[in-house]
């Protein structure tokens, strides 16, 4: 018998299954009774998707994590951009990345990274930031998503630079977490990074550190 | 109200002074008290260290003794302990089924929603947090677990002692910590009940308190045995024992080991 | 030389990351070497308990620790109006899996399958290590790079890579503290929670060979020096091996939930990823998410959300790891499965808030529950997972002590954010392990005085004979009323406790004399009263 039979044998007997043998420890369980799931959490929040009071949540929480955050009109979009990456000398972005982002960065070096030629994980290391979109922002949790689209990139992008700058719009915030997953759920083979902050460990006594294997500076760019 | 009293194996022989005091306090808020003869023990010890066959016949003593509350003979039963109340609401029904007694399961389940741990019974069934009590000393009070998250009694028992009169009553620090007693596990585990132990009388003293109270003389012993080694000065009384006193017949403090007695 | 030295069924390993030598015994490092088998080690807990009691350094650092966790999940539990009700889904979402294993776990199959990953099955650790082994092999590596994982310490993964030639590299940072020091982790979520800062610098100076040599103690420069060392190997490394969080039937998508991005770095650089998980890790569907990423790092951190969680869904083209597999582990889940009451202890989703907040795990630390799974859903999972070897066949096996391992206080449930009832459990399994040891001929004290009691206790008339007799005792308590040394077992009790002396009348014996004066008021006429008195 296969590994896989055996242990789907193992399950079914332990579920009650008379004919299915016995687990392991020789024994046989009982039926499980059917299961109501019961949903009575909140599906959705007080605020509507880019509300203000959704985008001071989420200012709010962003700055709790430590991350640097701007409320930015469009047209103030651009010189932001340039601002934030006017440290790190050079970024990364992904393929579809609006162009006009970066119209005033000027003076910083723009690498350029697509699946099919993807920068190495060594070059990537020497890029100083990086430079997306998101999907989808949830206020309560400060959580910002990430699912590989055009405008996000791959994965790599923006995990190996040190300095992530990410573009939220306003209509992209939703107050909950039941709102983000739902949203999210229209593709959910699309490779997603969730992050809320900069990474972080609290390994060392429960005493929090900010910054470890991850960007560890996060800016937020919140344009409508 | 006609109450049946279950004093609790471990009050009605070793502190007969809590079941006294719940008598003396329900009579002077005037409901009648009845001791069923019968009684002996729920049946907790046996469940909580595994020997539930033994449990049976314990059980059905206590199901058989009170089951006359299903039928209206009384009208409730009070129990000066939350962890024996737990045990009856949550452990008996579970004890009997094990061993193939549905019937006594569903008796069990009749009498345990007519039985009130002291400060449930007080609070919820008669609707009372004034007992006209009176104790002229410091108190701090600790919440046993089962009457904190079996029970879920909350702050029905601080009510109560607030309402006392003449009492001085001090928060205890991290009151809701466990003091390490736990039945058996006291014996089974008897170096990390004693650490566990260890912190909650440093946090009685803390208070300066001159007595520690609680629902339970389960923990009391526990506790109480601890201060008592450590010769602290500290007594210990059942929240009955300090809602029972008044002005005119106080509860004494008791008599506690101090450092001078030595 | 530590006391837990010489005890069989330990082993050591051959070298450490880098090629470190392992520790000699004699180091101050690895109190705890690697044991044979990674749910069952040293002795019975409290014989362990009673060692581990004595290290002082050990109680104030899990006192300050579980103290400054506590007090964050409280905050940002009670900020969520729902959370009862997230509470009620979790439990109910998670039984749900259970019920439905056999039909969740092909679904899981067919979706990680037609999106390019490899699914395994292993029914016990040593086909799992040897599944991955396998096809570390194939890639030609003599390292891989590892995210933090229960499921890997469980089956002792990187104690069997060792031996095959194969340096596995924990990337967490506890979990990197935890291997330098050649230790064993301590709790589930933050698994060098047993050390200090000053002890974690003393490890990193002399086990990490590139930090600097004024390193301080300070948290920040830790966990800088651990960055900096790391780094390389995350850009070099070809192959990873993680665990899952959750894996969800009906998308084939797993999640890992981390915080320091080392999770992100093994997902996504290396060519190859191997993910090891539990069959119960299951979830129904995509949108359950919404419930458990509420519930897990609320629960876990103390944070609303952990910085970083990654889902992916067998192999994205152009992103990430072109090779994906998939083990499927047993390992005794189905003997915990096959238990009516004990089932629900595989709805755990190693938040470790129980054991953050139970008063036993606070003193003792989680070397003393002898298993990778500590604290109150260790004392319920770890007897259970290893029922096929004995785990709750009664006294003979070091586990059966662990249901005994709480004074059933009732905080972790109330924490449990899946609601599961570990008190109720610790009680079933208690009576298992007596049933066990039922058919067996040997002198057992606590049966002898269980039945004893029971035949007492189930009488009032016999029970109020034995007050009567213990009031005989009253006496012994001398001027103070109190018994400073009993006799055994009871000397376990007064060896730092008093016992109050028997008082010189029970309660019955007072409301029976309390009867017999209220009839004689009321009949005075009569005289003697023959009434039923006390008995």
């Amino acid at each position: 018998m296969s590994a896989r039979e055996d242990v789907l044998r193992r399950v079914r007997a332990a579920l009650g299954d008379r004919g299915a043998g016995t687990t392991a420890a020789g024994k046989v369980g009982t039926a499980p009774a059917a299961v109501e799931v019961p949903r009575r959490y909140r599906e959705s929040g007080d605020h509507d998707p880019g509300s203000p009071a959704v985008l001071e949540q989420l200012v709010d929480r962003l700055v709790d994590y430590r991350a640097h955050v701007r409320q930015v009109t469009a047209g103030e979009l651009p010189a932001a951009v340039a601002d934030v990456l006017a440290q790190a000398g050079s970024v990364v972005v992904p393929p579809g990345l609006d162009e006009a982002w970066l119209a005033a960065a000027g003076d910083v070096v723009v690498h350029r990274d697509t699946r099919d030629e993807p920068l190495s994980a060594l070059d990537l290391d020497a890029i100083g930031a990086v430079l997306t979109a998101a999907r989808v922002a949830c206020s309560e949790t400060g959580t910002i998503v990430l699912d590989g689209e055009p405008d996000q990139g791959r994965r790599a992008i923006s995990l190996v630079p040190d300095v992530h700058v990410c573009v939220v719009r306003a209509e992209q915030v939703v107050q909950t977490v039941p709102e983000m997953v739902r949203r999210l759920a229209s593709h959910p083979e699309r490779p997603q990074t969730w992050i809320s902050g900069p990474s972080a460990t609290s390994d060392i006594e429960l005493d929090r550190v900010e910054g470890v294997h991850g960007p560890r500076t996060l800016h937020v760019l919140l344009a409508p | 109200m006609r109450i049946a009293l279950a004093a609790t194996c471990i009050a009605d022989t070793m502190f007969p002074g809590a079941p006294r005091a719940t008598v003396r306090l329900l009579e002077r808020l005037g409901h009648e008290v009845v001791f069923p003869r019968g009684q002996a023990c729920c049946g907790q010890m046996h469940v909580n260290t595994g020997y539930l066959d033994e449990a049976v016949p314990v059980v059905r003593n206590h199901v058989e003794t009170f089951a006359p509350v299903a039928d209206g003979e009384w009208d409730a039963v009070v129990v000066p302990s939350g962890s024996c109340t737990g045990s009856i609401r949550h452990q008996q029904a579970m004890v009997c089924r094990r061993a193939g007694l549905d019937d006594l399961a569903t008796t069990a389940e009749a009498v345990s929603a007519r039985t009130f741990e002291l400060s449930e019974l007080l609070v919820d069934v008669l609707g009372i947090t004034d007992v006209g009590a009176w104790f002229g000393h410091r108190v701090t009070y600790h919440p046993t677990c089962h009457s904190l998250r079996m029970l879920r009694v909350g702050d029905k028992p601080l009510r109560l002692l607030r309402a006392v009169e003449g009492i001085d009553l001090v928060e205890l620090p991290g009151a809701e910590s466990c003091c390490g007693f736990g039945g058996t596990f006291a014996l089974k585990n008897a170096d990390t009940s004693a650490a566990m132990l260890a912190d909650k009388t440093a946090n009685v003293r803390a208070t300066d308190a001159e007595v520690l109270t609680a629902g339970d003389y389960s923990c009391l012993m526990h506790i109480g045995g601890g201060l008592s080694r450590q010769r602290t000065g500290v007594g210990t009384l059942h929240l009955a024992e300090i809602l029972a006193s008044t002005r005119e017949d106080p509860t004494p403090l008791p008599h506690a080991r101090t450092e001078v007695a030595r | 030389m530590s006391t837990f030295l010489g005890l069989p069924g330990l082993r050591r390993r051959g070298t450490g990351p880098d090629g470190v030598p392992a520790a000699s015994a004699d180091e101050p490092f690895g109190a705890v070497p690697h044991p044979q088998e990674p749910l069952r080690w040293g002795t019975s807990f409290p014989e362990a308990a009673r060692e581990t009691l004595k290290n002082e350094q050990l109680r104030r650092n899990l006192g300050h620790a579980t103290a400054t966790i506590r007090t964050k999940r409280a905050a940002v539990v009670d900020e969520v109006p729902d959370w009862e009700a997230l509470r009620n889904t979790g439990s109910a979402v998670k039984e749900q899996v259970m019920a439905e294993l056999p039909h969740l776990l092909a679904q899981l199959e067919e979706n990680v399958t037609a999106r390019g990953g490899v699914v395994h099955w292993a029914r016990d650790a040593a086909e799992a290590n040897r599944i991955v082994t396998e096809i570390a092999q194939a890639k030609g590596v003599d390292e891989v790079v590892k995210v933090k994982s229960m499921a890997t310490q469980e089956i002792g993964l990187n104690e069997h890579l060792a031996e095959e030639g194969i340096a596995a590299i924990e990337t967490d940072l506890a979990e990197l503290i935890v291997q330098l020091a050649d230790d064993m982790p301590s709790h589930i979520l933050v698994p060098a929670i047993h050390r200090n800062r000053a002890e974690i610098r003393d490890i990193f100076l002399a086990r990490m060979g590139d930090v600097p040599a004024d390193l301080s103690d300070v948290p920040r420069e830790l966990a800088m020096a651990a960055r900096a060392h790391l780094r390389r190997k995350f850009l070099s490394a070809r192959v990873a091996v993680s665990g899952a969080n959750f894996g969800v039937a009906d998308t084939g998508t797993l999640a890992v939930v981390e915080s320091e991005g080392n999770g992100r770095m093994c997902l996504t650089l290396p060519e190859t990823l191997v993910t090891v998980m539990g069959i119960e890790k299951l979830i129904p569907t995509y949108t359950d998410l919404e419930v458990f990423a509420q519930l897990l790092p609320r629960s876990s951190t103390g944070e609303r959300m952990n910085p970083y969680t990654s889902l992916w869904t067998g192999v994205t083209p152009g992103d990430g790891p072109q090779e994906f597999h998939l083990v499927l582990l047993d390992n005794g889940r189905t003997d915990v499965l096959a238990d009516e009451v004990g089932r629900s202890a595989l709805h755990c989703i190693r938040c470790s808030a129980c054991l953050n907040v139970c008063p036993v795990y606070e003193r003792v630390g989680g070397h003393a529950y002898g298993s990778v799974y500590p604290g109150p859903i260790g004392a319920i999972l770890t007897p259970q997972l290893t029922a096929a070897s004995g785990g709750v066949s009664g006294a003979d096996d070091v586990n059966a002590s662990l249901p005994y391992a709480s004074t059933l206080c009732g905080a972790c449930y109330d924490v449990c954010p899946v609601k599961i009832d570990i008190p109720s459990i610790l009680v079933d399994l208690r009576a298992r392990e007596v049933d066990a040891d039922r058919g067996r001929h040997r002198v057992d004290p606590w049966k002898a005085a269980m039945k004893a009691a029971s035949w007492v206790m189930s009488d009032g008339g016999r029970f109020g004979l034995a007050g009567r007799a213990a009031t005989l005792g009253h006496g012994l308590g001398g001027r103070d009323g109190v018994i400073s040394k009993a006799p055994p077992p009871v000397s376990a009790w007064t060896r730092e406790r008093d016992l109050p002396a028997p008082p010189d009348e029970t309660f019955r014996q007072w409301w029976a004399s309390r009867e017999r004066a209220a009839e004689r008021d009321a009949r005075p006429a009569v005289g003697h009263q023959d009434g039923e008195g006390e008995r």
